[in-house]
């Protein structure tokens, strides 16, 4: 099983990559390239570096059979653009690991896609892990629907050809 | 872009010139992934981090220098930065999904003429960003990609980059 650990390129995240070193630990046949941040954490069984060029990020997320991450924008476009599971730990305010809570709300939302596995405490992860190598196993490469061009491109292009606007409101 | 873009213009009106402008991380993947949108025009990216120049291409990508609203001096330089990049591209649109690098953008791109589309991130699920709230006058598009959010005096809601 070959794991891409990503929590952004800036702030450290050592809840989650903490977690994943421990795993790893327990777990030798997989294998964990991580994007760790400005962490000063010691893991010595995830293939760690602070920033992955994007070149080398997106060869990882190719070579990654699921990608696990904070629950960034980012981390699940990796995942979803690929057709691959994804797992993601929120990032929390109140542990200043962010400014704010938005990663819960994402988490929340994304949570609701087949493919994502949200933990919501880091205890939670090797059971998430679990549930991700699962999925990994049942339809692998296929664990999510690829991503389409919907309304909004078409909204998009007419407005940029025409100056044409969608209706108000929801809609 | 290929044939569909040659396709496209053939048949559109005028092949525009389009500054794409965000900030780093989900804000740059959201924006990258819009590119399809603007098929057959042409493209300027504008965002804070030189290596991202690996993910557009034969495009051109100017670097602003980010910032965040609790710093002052870094949000003027940023602004001023932006500036100098829309006198030097004078785009016909001016696209974002965020955050101040893209605020600025737009502000200041609809003040130079050009029409501007604000594209709320999905990161912002419960309210729009604050950059997302504040843009709403000056955006002629303004989108949030998550429909609870959207008002009968905007943003609208029309989709999202998930498809």
């Amino acid at each position: 099983m070959k794991l891409l650990l990503t929590v952004g390129a800036q702030m450290p995240f050592d809840r989650l990559v903490a977690g994943m070193d421990a795993w790893a630990a327990q777990n030798p046949s997989a294998r964990v390239t991580a994007q760790i941040g400005d962490s000063t954490l010691h893991t010595a069984h995830l293939d760690a570096q602070r920033f992955l060029e994007p070149a080398r990020f997106d060869q990882a997320c190719d070579e990654a059979d699921a990608i696990v991450g904070h629950a960034g924008i980012g981390t699940l476009f990796a995942a979803l653009e690929r057709g691959k599971p994804v797992l993601v730990l929120p990032r929390r305010a109140d542990l200043r690991e962010t400014r704010n809570d938005h990663q819960l709300a994402t988490a929340r939302r994304f949570g609701e896609r087949p493919g994502v596995v949200v933990v919501w405490e880091e205890r939670e992860l090797p059971d998430g892990l679990e549930r991700l190598q699962a999925l990994v196993r049942a339809a692998p490469g296929v664990a999510q629907p690829a991503l389409r061009e919907g309304r909004l491109f078409d909204v998009i292009r007419d407005f940029v050809d025409t100056g044409a606007l969608p209706p108000s409101g929801a809609s | 872009m290929g044939t569909h873009g040659a396709a496209r213009q053939a048949s559109s009106p005028r092949r525009q010139k389009v500054l794409a402008i965000s900030s780093g991380g989900g804000h740059w993947v959201e924006l990258l992934r819009l590119r399809p949108a603007f098929d057959g025009h042409f493209m300027v990216f504008v965002t804070v981090d030189e290596t991202y120049r690996a993910h557009v291409g034969s495009a051109p990508l100017r670097v602003v220098p980010d910032t965040t609203r609790w710093d002052r001096l870094g949000m003027l330089r940023c602004a001023a930065q932006v500036l100098r990049v829309l006198l030097e591209e004078r785009p016909d649109v001016v696209v974002s999904t965020g955050a101040l690098p893209g605020f600025f953008g737009v502000v200041l791109g609809r003040a130079l003429g050009a029409r501007t589309i604000w594209v709320d991130s999905l990161a912002n699920v419960d309210e729009l960003s604050m950059s997302g709230q504040k843009v709403g006058r000056f955006a002629d598009l303004w989108l949030t990609q998550w429909p609870e959010l959207a008002r009968p005096g905007g943003p609208r809601f029309a989709g999202s980059v998930l498809g």
